[in-house]
């Protein structure tokens, strides 16, 4: 069991910086996803940890030891790639088992330790085949197996199941969570599949434009999103953000429509984006939506319209009419209500609004 | 294109390039820096080292009419086999791009000429068109004296022409297929569904789009025929008869290694490289940039 | 194809049959000359079916142009030049490619330049230094040395001439190879790389354990089309070779199996084209057997 230290660290490829200046620490044993849009720089951080990647500037220490100057094989990493990366001329036995070659055991050693990690991936029966005579859900496991047999302080995953489908998506994730539980070794998991970051990991860390935005649990990236950027990003369909503008101490005003918050000592005139979550709209008349089209889903149904002339969505239950109607009634309730800054992009805690709340924890 | 992840102990990098330096630098940079000193300098008659004579040299291969013929000679020829047999395996390319039965047989028998040697194809040649025996001989029968190569300089660079031709074929058959090969079908299928027949279709929209390989075919066939054609004169002609078939590497041939005027051979050297270079150069960096549909 | 009308397809084939016959008809003389005896082959115009006179004419001009040495000579020759150009342009471009160091570009267009120039074209410099391989060096060492006083360096000579390095080493001299594995390497995904690197390997062990295998396609393409390319040279191997009896190679016995063209004396067409055939076989049988690789390699060095 391993922390993982981030101190200060950018990246940079000659003047472009990718990375800003990364803080972050994943506790021993914690399964951590890294969740961002693709460009956010989380395969790269991911890579500085491994040691593929130079670090810029700062220290990375994993077991309270800075790798910075260290090769891969030194860190005690081992990496699950996106494309799974098997080599395409060595069995499976020989995929597992080479990092055991290039360290020397003997081979009846590496024969054994390959026939372990094999039979707890349900591999035995490939172990003669190439990566080629495989399905994909059997190479992802090929590569998960190339991964365990070090025995690694820390798991590193870059995007491992995307390239799966849908069905064996979810099988492959209930199993990588089942292995971390087993082996108790740090995980790191970069994603840009939030459905993953929510039900893989212990610790969120949401990235974008080279900067931690958040890092929680999954419940607190949900229910507070730190910036304007998680809120966009979590939840499917996203929160509706709204312009508005604040009118009173407790009162913000989306175009002619006035609503009371629960946060106090607005400064008037400040202009503020109100954030509601689709599921958290009210059916309770109120506001009027303008539709413009209904995404039926089965067990609850979407509706798109414009609230005010800005982009809006309901959640609704579902219903047995498939009519679109020309308009919908709602109310938002004040205590799901969040408040970001217009100009930072920065959450604002209903209590303190003074001071706005740190971008993260 | 660079790779991302690289390697770190650069002993060991410069461990691995250094047998191909070395080879490059002896075989290729030094003698061509030798070549360039002698066809600036003059060796005497009488021993000592050699006398910087300035551009003379080169002036007295500008002022060699023989020179002149070579080089233009040269050029008919290059040009020649080039039409000859780039045209001949375009028509084979467009047919065989139809993937009919039996196409892979005909695809494998075409590249087969390319393997032999110049050497062989010269004496194949030389004999089927031997005025006095073999088979073109016959319309000797015909028409006596018509056809005789040893005397007649016209015919004698044709028949070099035609054994250049028919080597090339097979190789510019390759690559034009591969090239008719990766134009789109969707592409075909949309001309054919706007109405373009199959003649129309092959001039309107599979020889454009393989234009570009058109020009490196024919950069490659214009090197090729100055290069291959050595053992093909040498075994045919010799250059003969009266220097009708002299061409540029055979002259140089002929003065450096026949007539040891070192200094001569390698002010021809360098102009040859010279012209290949340009030409490959035009190739990288016009031909290319300009013909590309990407 | 979208058309597929009969009276097309038949027009197809019947253009392509007239393309097979033309390329053919060159190799099928040779065979047919080389099956006839002394008289038939002088007709004119020579009879087109082959006659029973092949094996004996194989044999004669086989010991005629001592084939038996010659032929090993050039199977010598052509797999040194295919060997030696699979192993060092795998080297430099696995140090082009997978190390990032200042002279790298600069070692690059050293290399890549020499794809320009044919060994036909600079004959004449590269002869020169075939009397010593080891001049272009002690130039270098004898340029430095006169800045150092007192110093000189002295290496002994090194003499190409009627040797297997002669023959050899100035064919490898080319970026051919260097260009072909370049452009391979560069399609290796980089996570096959980076996945060794994660289970510990180092440069060596990548290239060896990794790389190398994954290459053998490309390697038997080059070796194929280097082995051909080397066999049939002609213009090297007269310049180099003086000692006809211990180093001439098929190709330039060649040159000598008739008189030339302005000597008188009729050519003995029939055991002419026999050494004609013995020649161009191996080329074509390693063509034949290795066509796969013989069309990628043709493809992917784009010679």
């Amino acid at each position: 069991m391993s922390e993982i230290s981030i101190r200060g660290v950018m990246k940079s490829y000659g003047r472009n910086t990718v990375i800003h200046g990364v803080d972050l620490t994943i506790a021993a044993g914690a399964f951590a996803v890294i969740l961002g849009p693709s460009g956010c720089g989380k395969s790269t951080l991911l890579r500085m940890i491994a040691g593929l990647e130079k670090i810029s500037k700062g220290d990375i220490a994993i077991d309270g030891k800075v790798v910075n100057k260290l090769e891969p094989r030194e860190r005690g990493c081992a990496m699950v790639f996106q494309n799974y990366a098997l080599y395409p001329h060595m069995t499976v036995a020989d995929n597992i088992g080479y990092a055991l070659k290039v360290a020397g055991v003997s081979k009846d050693e590496r024969a054994k330790r390959v026939n372990e990690v094999a039979k707890s991936l349900a591999l035995t029966d490939y172990l003669g085949r190439k990566p080629s005579e495989l399905s994909g859900g059997q190479r992802q496991r090929v590569a998960m197996g190339r991964a365990m047999i070090r025995q690694p302080k820390v798991f590193l995953y870059d995007e491992p199941l995307s390239n799966l489908d849908a069905k064996l998506r979810v099988q492959m994730r209930a199993e990588i969570r089942k292995l971390h539980n087993q082996l108790g070794a740090t995980s790191v998991f970069v994603t840009h599949d939030q459905v993953e970051a929510m039900t893989l990991a212990d610790q969120i860390i949401v990235m974008n434009a080279g900067r931690v935005e958040q890092v929680g649990t999954p419940s607190e990236v949900y229910r507070k999103p730190a910036t304007r950027f998680v809120a966009s990003f979590i939840g499917a369909p996203p929160m509706n953000l709204l312009e508005a503008k604040v009118t009173g101490r407790t009162e913000v005003a989306i175009g002619s429509r006035h609503l009371m918050t629960p946060h106090h000592g607005l400064a008037n005139g400040q202009s503020l984006i109100v954030g509601v979550r689709p599921e958290d709209v009210s059916s309770i008349s109120g506001e009027t939506l303008n539709v413009s089209f209904v995404e039926e889903l089965g067990a609850q149904r979407f509706v798109h319209g414009t609230f005010e002339g800005q982009d809006f969505v309901v959640q609704q239950p579902p219903s047995d009419s498939s009519d679109k109607p020309a308009t919908v009634v709602f109310s938002i309730r004040p205590e799901t209500i969040h408040l970001f800054d217009a100009a930072s992009g920065l959450r604002i805690e209903p209590v303190s609004v003074t001071a706005p709340a740190p971008a993260f924890a | 294109m660079e790779k991302r992840v690289t390697f770190s102990n650069y002993w060991l990098a410069g461990l691995f390039i250094a047998p191909q330096l070395f080879l490059v630098f002896t075989f290729f940079y030094w003698p061509t820096g030798q070549a360039l000193y002698w066809s600036l300098t003059l060796e005497p008659p009488f021993g000592g080292g050699n006398q910087f004579v300035g551009l003379q040299n080169f002036m007295a291969v500008f002022g060699d009419a023989h020179y002149w013929d070579s080089v233009i000679r040269s050029l008919v020829f290059a040009l020649g086999t080039t039409a000859i047999s780039v045209g001949f395996a375009t028509v084979l390319a467009l047919f065989a791009d139809r993937g009919l039965f039996g196409h892979s047989i005909f695809k494998f028998a075409y590249f087969l000429p390319y393997a032999v040697p110049a050497a062989a194809v010269g004496l194949a040649f030389r004999f089927t068109f031997t005025p006095d025996a073999g088979i073109f001989g016959a319309v000797n029968h015909i028409i006596p004296g018509l056809w005789d190569p040893s005397r007649n300089g016209g015919q004698a660079l044709f028949m070099i022409m035609l054994g250049q031709a028919w080597k090339m074929a097979g190789y510019n058959f390759v690559f034009l297929l591969a090239g008719l090969q990766s134009v789109p079908r969707s592409m075909i299928e949309a001309a054919a569904m706007d109405g373009a027949g199959v003649f129309r279709r092959m001039r309107d929209m599979q020889m454009p789009m393989i234009t570009p390989t058109f020009f490196f075919l024919f950069v490659i066939n214009i090197t090729d025929s100055f290069v291959d054609s050595f053992g093909m004169i040498d075994v045919m002609t010799r250059g003969g008869p009266s220097r009708a078939t002299e061409l540029m590497v055979y002259k140089i041939y002929l003065d450096g290694f026949e007539a040891k005027d070192y200094s001569l051979a390698a002010a021809q050297s360098m102009l040859l490289m010279l012209l290949i270079m340009v030409m490959t150069i035009f190739q990288f960096r016009y031909v290319e940039r300009r013909v590309h549909y990407n | 194809m979208v058309e597929r009308t009969r009276l097309f397809d038949i027009l197809t084939q019947i253009v392509l049959i007239i393309g097979l016959v033309i390329l053919f008809t060159p190799i099928y003389i040779v065979f047919v000359a080389a099956s006839h005896d002394f008289k038939t082959v002088n007709m004119i115009p020579m009879p087109m079916l082959p006659s029973g006179h092949l094996w004996e004419n194989l044999t004669k001009s086989w010991q005629q142009a001592g084939f038996s040495h010659v032929m090993i000579t050039s199977l010598i020759v052509a797999s040194g030049v295919a060997i030696g150009k699979v192993v060092l342009s795998a080297m430099s471009a696995f140090s082009i490619v997978y190390f990032r160091y200042r002279l790298r570009l600069i070692f690059f267009w050293l290399i890549f330049i020499t794809l320009m120039l044919p060994l036909e074209v600079r004959i004449v410099p590269t002869y020169a230094v075939a009397a010593n391989a080891l001049s272009p060096v002690q130039g270098v060492i004898d340029f430095i040395a006169s800045y150092i006083p007192q110093v000189s360096i002295q290496l002994p000579e090194w003499n190409l001439l009627n040797s297997y390095e002669g023959l050899i080493l100035p064919l490898i001299a080319t970026a051919t190879g260097t260009f072909l594995y370049r452009q391979f390497f560069l399609t290796i995904p980089e996570e096959l790389a980076e996945a060794a690197k994660m289970d510990g390997a180092g440069a060596l062990r990548f290239f060896f354990d990794i790389l190398m295998p994954l290459s053998k396609t490309n390697m038997a393409a080059l070796a194929t089309i280097m082995f051909v390319w080397a066999w049939n040279q002609y213009l090297w191997p007269i310049l180099i070779v003086t000692d006809q009896a211990h180093y001439a190679t098929a190709a330039m016995q060649l040159g000598k199996v008739v008189p030339g063209p302005s000597f008188g004396e009729p050519p003995v067409w029939n055991t002419a084209m026999a050494a004609t055939l013995i020649t161009m076989m191996p080329p074509l049988v390693v063509v034949i057997l290795m066509q796969r690789w013989f069309v990628r390699g043709l493809v992917a060095t784009e010679k």
